[in-house]
């Protein structure tokens, strides 16, 4: 019975097969084109702001931009990091954005393990809580948030206003429930039976943790820190908002703004910060492209 | 399971992973759970506390800064702020622009996922590559760019337009209409949001297995009725990811229209909540009249998500 019915197919395959494959043959190629096509499209935007940061003062200030340059230069970089400073706010940064990441990893994957492996009364209530935590306008907290830095700074200095520290704890917060809301799949993924047979081994709960189930989540941790590194990297409105006084400690996108005054921009150097800007978070994206990708998708099945 | 509540969580095939029940798994969870927790209390849940407070108070730079006395205005600050026009005109604008992006994302990310899914290994890897650099660009950064090639006078776009033949487009203001302006910033935000729906879906593609795609074919079902009869169903929960996740973002979009409006464009033309509560509190020095703004827009925000979860609960599998 099944060898007859699976016959057929098998048989008309030969007389069939020209026919369907050379439309689908053009129809894919016309799919190729426009993917290229619109690949270019969305890189387009960033290559015009890396051409337009190694464009000569005098030619990025034409009225006929061209797409292309004769005479590359630095002297925008060179102009953004001695005279504003932007080294410093680069490395303060990379400070806040690098702790966020580390700690974030650390403090979600613990409490996803909580959240998944362990059971106990109010976890339901726990997760729901944690739903909702990601849809609070995080911008709306502002206010409160400046008050509370600003007192917290009287007992803990480091954690006060003008301080990276004020930057590190709001980006934490807000990073955690979502970052602990993804992990959640990757370490419910991992078949009980290992948990079991490690348990039969003798394997304490905390070394199941760290020897078994840290290493078999590392795609979701890459995943997860992707999303905390933007976060942290892109803050505009907490730094402007916190770092009032001590100019020293403020990061790379308000070091940006002083070359942004309407009417006389000196879009060489808003582009020579951008660019600056966007290679670390670039450069991080493409090391863990692939673990990102395959994240998202883990994410995604659960 | 009654802890089903995001799609994130759909079970896996085969054996899913059961919570073991150990004695002692209670005091192993709070100290697992303790780092994170009193962060989230701290810092979040303590705010919230604090935004719904300052609400009800009268509170100024005089009060901020200790010299004046709080005074109680119970709901003051709320039928103040619902009497003003300029309130209901923000929230229209804040609504549509939000809905223009999360839809403008939604459709861009998933057409691109569906093409990608369809095109051999060099080109798809071209368009992810292309998509991660919009994704990783800044906030900050990307509304530069984009400000810079609209530019007035030396903006690329003015410069291609009148060259083929739009002539009135030659020092044209992109930022300058509030619907031009708003449009410059929601195509900006959909340029580095809809790779996270493209992603997403992607992913979500390649989970179909692929003998279920092949049995519709033999059946005989056609293009459009696998993607609506087939792929549709399976794609829900993902597309619930996509789509809350989109409103999230796109709702309190701050940092594009800060920048690209310069604080929110001549005589606040393009306020949206965010920026409006920003405006009032710290500009204005109002920041119990700021919170208010804040409250509500956290209130809405909860709406509108909870409802959108809930309509889809049941063809999602959730809850």
């Amino acid at each position: 019975m099944t060898a007859t019915a699976t016959a057929p197919p098998v048989a008309d395959t030969p007389a069939r097969a020209p026919k369907r494959r050379r439309p689908r043959r053009t129809g894919r190629l016309v799919a190729e084109i426009i993917t290229v096509v619109v690949a270019g499209i969305v890189a387009f935007p960033l290559y015009w702001m890396v051409l337009s940061a190694l464009k000569p003062a005098g030619e990025i200030q034409s009225a006929n931009p061209r797409p292309w340059t004769f005479s590359p230069s630095f002297d925008s970089f060179e102009r953004v990091l001695t005279s504003a400073g932007l080294g410093r706010y680069f490395v303060n940064s990379v400070i806040v954005a690098v702790v966020v990441v580390a700690l974030s990893m650390l403090l979600s994957f613990l409490a996803a393990v909580a959240l998944t492996r362990f059971r106990f009364k109010g976890r339901t209530v726990l997760l729901v809580m944690l739903l909702v935590a990601q849809m609070v306008p995080i911008e709306a907290l502002t206010i409160p948030l400046f008050f509370l830095m600003r007192s917290v700074g009287d007992v803990a200095p480091a954690f006060g206003l003008n301080e990276l520290g004020s930057l590190v704890l709001v980006h934490l917060a807000f990073t955690l429930p979502f970052a602990i809301w993804m992990l959640r799949g990757f370490v419910a993924a991992v078949p009980a039976e290992l948990e079991e047979a490690a348990t039969v081994d003798g394997a304490s709960r905390f070394r199941f943790t760290w020897q078994i189930l840290f290493p078999l989540v590392a795609p979701g941790l890459v995943a997860t820190s992707v999303l905390s590194f933007i976060h942290a990297w892109n803050d505009f409105l907490f730094a402007k908002t916190f770092i009032i006084s001590d100019t020293s400690n403020q990061t790379l996108p308000l070091g940006i703004l002083v070359f942004f005054k309407p009417e006389e921009n000196d879009w060489g150097a808003i582009m020579a910060g951008s660019t600056l800007m966007t290679i670390p978070v670039l450069v991080f994206f493409l090391l863990v492209q692939r673990k990102l990708v395959s994240g998202m998708a883990g994410a995604v099945k659960g | 399971m009654a802890t089903q509540i995001l799609p994130v969580t759909t079970p896996p095939r085969g054996g899913a992973a059961r919570p073991s029940r150990n004695r002692g798994d209670g005091r192993a969870a709070a100290i697992y759970l303790l780092p994170a927790a009193v962060l989230l209390l701290a810092v979040l849940a303590y705010p919230i506390y604090q935004l719904v407070l300052i609400s009800f108070y009268d509170y100024g730079q005089a009060q901020a800064a200790g010299r004046a006395p709080l005074e109680f205005v119970g709901f003051g600050n709320y039928t103040k702020l619902l009497g003003e026009a300029q309130f209901w005109t923000v929230l229209a604008k804040t609504v549509g622009f939000a809905a223009v992006c999360v839809i403008g994302s939604l459709v861009v990310g998933t057409t691109l996922a569906v093409l990608a899914s369809r095109v051999r290994a060099v080109p798809r890897m071209l368009l992810f590559i292309a998509a991660l650099g919009a994704w990783a660009t800044p906030a900050l950064a990307g509304s530069y760019i984009w400000l810079f090639l609209f530019d007035t006078d030396f903006g690329l776009v003015n410069e291609v337009l009148s060259g083929l033949g739009f002539e009135s487009m030659a020092r044209h203001s992109w930022t300058f209409d509030t619907y031009s302006a708003f449009g410059l910033v929601a195509a900006e935000v959909i340029w580095c949001s809809f790779p996270f729906v493209m992603i997403t879906m992607y992913a979500g593609i390649k989970a179909i297995p692929e003998e279920v795609l092949e049995a519709a074919t033999l059946d005989g079902a056609s293009w459009t009725r696998i993607a609506t009869s087939v792929m549709l169903p399976i794609l829900r929960p993902v597309l619930m990811i996509a789509t809350i996740q989109s409103i999230i973002w796109d709702f309190k979009v701050f940092t594009q229209i800060y920048v690209m409006t310069n604080g929110g464009g001549l005589a606040g033309r393009n306020l949206v909540l965010n920026v409006y509560a920003y405006q009032e509190a710290f500009a204005g020095a109002d920041y119990g009249l700021g919170a208010a703004i804040g409250v509500v827009m956290t209130l809405l925000l909860l709406s509108i998500t909870t409802l959108y979860v809930r309509s889809q609960k049941r063809e999602a599998g959730l809850i």
